[in-house]
C-alpha cells in the first residue's frame, strides 16, 4: 500500500486538470496514521459535494475518508438518498447499488476482492442512510451480518427520508412529525445497534459526528475489525437540517445536544471479546513502534 | 448488412447506437469506417488523412492511459505522446492538435473546465469550447467511450475516430481494434507520411455525404 499506486504516467502529467496533479502529489495515500487532521492540510478524498450547505453528512464524509486506513485499497458501496449524490466526487472507486441491497452487493464484492487479490488486503466499507440500511434494506443488512461478512456497515442516521423531502424512517424517533409525516411517528426507534450486537457484529458505535477525532477512531476500528474478525457496524446521526427545521449553521449544535448523556445519540460502543483482544493488540503493537522510534531518535 | 452509416452529427439528441442500427464490429485486422468494414491499413490512412485535414485535430487520453497503473499503460502514454508530437509536427499551418485528457468518469459538478478536459457525461461541452472537429479516443473504457461517442454524435459535427484496446466501437465514425503501442506508432507513420499531401480544412470532404 502506498502512493506509487496512484500516479500519472510522466507523459501526461502537465496536461492534467490541477486538482488530479495534486490528488497524486499531496493526497495522503500510503500514510501510515492518516487521519482528520490531514483535512485542510493534505490533498482530500472529497472536496466538492453536492449537498446542502452546513449538511453534516458532508462533515461525516470528509472525516470517514481522512481516517479509512487505505482508501487505495478500499471500494465503498454506497446506496439511494443523499449519499448517491456525494459518490460521484469522492477520490475512492465506490459502487452505487441498487436501493437496500448494499450489503449483498458488499458481500459479494469483498469475497471476489479475495479472489482476485490474494495477496493483498482489500477493505470494503457500505455507506448508506437509515432508508436503506434499516428499512428497505434490513434483510440484506442483517444477512450479511448472519453470514458474518468481513465488510463495516455505516449508516448515515438522519431519522428520515431527507432526499425526498421528509417520509418517515424506521429510525426516526417516535412522535416526530416530518414534512411527510404530518401524524408523527407512532413506535419507537428501531434500535439497531442492539440488533446489529444480536446478529454477530464485533463492533458497534452509535455516536453523531460532532467530533472529528471520535469519527477517525471508530472509522479506523471498524474498518481493521472487518478486515480481521468479522462484520461492524457504525450509526452516525448527521442530521437532515432541512427536514428538522434547522439553519445551516446549527447542524453541529443539534448533534451535540443529541449526544448528550441520556439523549439518543449518547456514545455507545460494542466489542466482541476477540474485538477487544485485537484492538489491544494493535495497541500494543502501535506502543512498542513509537518506543523503537523514540528510542531510534534518542540515539541519533 | 446495415445501410446505417456513422457520420459525424449533430445528428439528434439521441442518435441511435450504431449497433441497434446492425452495424457490427470489424474482425481482427479490419477496422470501420462510417460503419463499413475495412482493411485496418485503409483506416489508417483515412485516419490520418482526417487529422491533417481538420482545424483542431485533438487526442483524448481516457484513464487506462492517462493513469501509470502497470508498465503496459505506461508504454501505451509514451505512444501516445508521441502520436501527439507528431500532429503537432505534420499539422499545416493554421491547425491546433490538442491534446485533452479525460482523467475519470466522474460527472464533475458544478462544471467541468473544457479547455483543460473531457468528461463522458458531456463531452461536447469540450468539443464546443474548443472547435474542435476531429478527435480521437484512446483509453478510454468501451462503455464510456461509446456514450461519449454517442453524445459526440449527437450535438457536435465532430468527426469521431476510437483506438480501442477491444473489440472496436461501432459508434465512432471510424474504430480500430486490439490496440497496441505498435498501433499507435503505426498510426503516427502514416501521418508522417502523409504530411503536406492533404489540404488543410478539407475535413468535410471525409466525413460529408448522404447517408447509404
Amino acid at each position: 500500500m502506498s502512493k506509487e499506486r496512484i500516479q500519472i504516467c510522466p507523459e501526461f502529467f502537465d496536461i492534467m486538470p490541477p486538482e488530479y496533479q495534486d490528488l497524486v502529489t499531496n493526497a495522503t495515500w500510503g500514510k501510515e496514521g492518516r487521519g482528520w487532521k490531514d483535512v485542510g492540510v493534505n490533498k482530500e478524498l472529497i472536496e466538492q459535494h453536492s449537498l446542502c450547505a452546513g449538511c453534516p453528512e458532508s462533515m461525516a464524509f470528509r472525516y470517514i475518508l481522512a481516517s479509512l486506513p487505505a482508501p487505495e485499497d478500499t471500494v465503498m458501496v454506497g446506496s439511494t438518498g443523499c449519499t448517491s449524490l456525494v459518490f460521484p466526487h469522492v477520490g475512492v472507486h465506490n459502487i452505487h447499488s441498487l436501493f437496500g441491497n448494499q450489503n449483498a452487493i458488499a458481500s459479494g464484492l469483498k469475497r471476489a476482492l479475495m479472489v482476485r487479490f490474494p495477496d493483498r488486503v482489500k477493505d470494503v466499507v457500505v455507506l448508506a442512510g437509515d432508508g436503506a440500511t434499516v428499512d428497505i434494506g434490513l434483510d440484506y443488512t442483517l444477512q450479511s451480518w448472519f453470514r458474518q461478512e468481513k465488510f463495516t456497515t455505516i449508516c448515515f442516521d438522519n431519522e428520515l427520508y431527507a432526499n425526498t423531502g421528509g417520509q418517515e424512517s424506521g429510525l426516526m424517533q417516535k412522535g416526530f412529525v416530518a414534512k411527510m409525516a404530518p401524524v408523527g411517528k407512532k413506535f419507537d426507534k428501531v434500535r439497531l445497534p442492539e440488533i446489529a450486537k444480536e446478529s454477530g457484529c464485533h463492533y458497534i458505535v452509535n455516536c453523531t459526528v460532532s467530533k472529528p477525532s471520535l469519527v477517525e477512531k471508530v472509522v479506523r476500528n471498524a474498518v481493521l475489525i472487518a478486515r480481521e474478525i468479522g462484520p461492524t457496524y457504525l450509526q452516525l446521526y448527521t442530521p437532515c437540517i432541512l427536514e428538522i427545521g434547522k439553519n445551516s449553521m446549527e447542524g453541529l449544535q443539534e448533534m451535540r445536544d443529541s449526544e448528550k448523556p441520556g439523549e439518543r445519540f449518547a456514545y455507545k460502543e460494542f466489542m466482541s471479546d476477540e474485538a477487544k483482544a485485537f484492538l489491544a493488540d494493535l495497541a500494543e503493537k502501535d506502543k512498542a513502534k513509537k518506543a523503537s522510534a523514540k528510542e531510534a531518535l534518542a540515539q541519533a | 448488412m446495415s445501410q446505417y452509416s456513422v457520420r459525424p452529427g449533430p445528428e439528434a439528441f439521441l442518435p441511435p447506437a450504431a449497433a441497434s442500427m446492425g452495424n457490427v464490429l470489424p474482425d481482427p485486422g479490419q477496422a470501420h469506417i462510417n460503419g463499413r468494414i475495412v482493411p485496418e491499413e485503409e483506416a489508417f490512412a483515412h485516419g490520418a488523412r482526417v487529422f491533417l485535414s481538420a482545424k483542431v485535430p485533438t487526442i483524448f487520453p481516457g484513464p487506462l492511459v492517462l493513469w501509470a497503473w502497470n508498465e503496459k499503460a505506461k508504454r501505451k502514454a509514451t505512444a501516445i505522446k508521441h502520436l501527439y508530437d507528431t500532429m503537432k509536427e505534420c499539422a499545416p499551418k493554421g491547425a491546433t492538435p490538442m491534446l485533452i485528457p479525460m482523467p475519470d468518469y466522474r460527472p464533475k459538478y458544478p462544471k467541468i473546465n473544457p479547455e483543460v478536459e473531457i468528461n463522458p457525461n458531456h463531452p461536447n461541452l469540450t468539443i464546443w469550447h474548443n472547435k474542435i472537429d476531429a478527435c480521437i479516443f484512446v483509453g478510454v473504457h468501451c462503455h464510456q467511450a461509446n456514450l461519449s461517442l454517442k453524445i459526440i454524435r449527437g450535438g457536435t459535427n465532430c468527426y469521431t475516430m476510437a483506438m480501442c484496446a477491444q473489440a472496436g466501437h461501432e459508434d465512432a465514425c471510424l474504430s480500430f481494434r486490439d490496440l497496441t503501442v505498435e498501433k499507435i506508432m503505426h498510426f503516427a507513420e502514416w501521418v508522417k507520411k502523409l504530411k503536406g499531401s492533404v489540404e488543410f480544412n478539407s475535413i468535410a470532404q471525409y466525413t460529408n455525404g448522404a447517408r447509404t
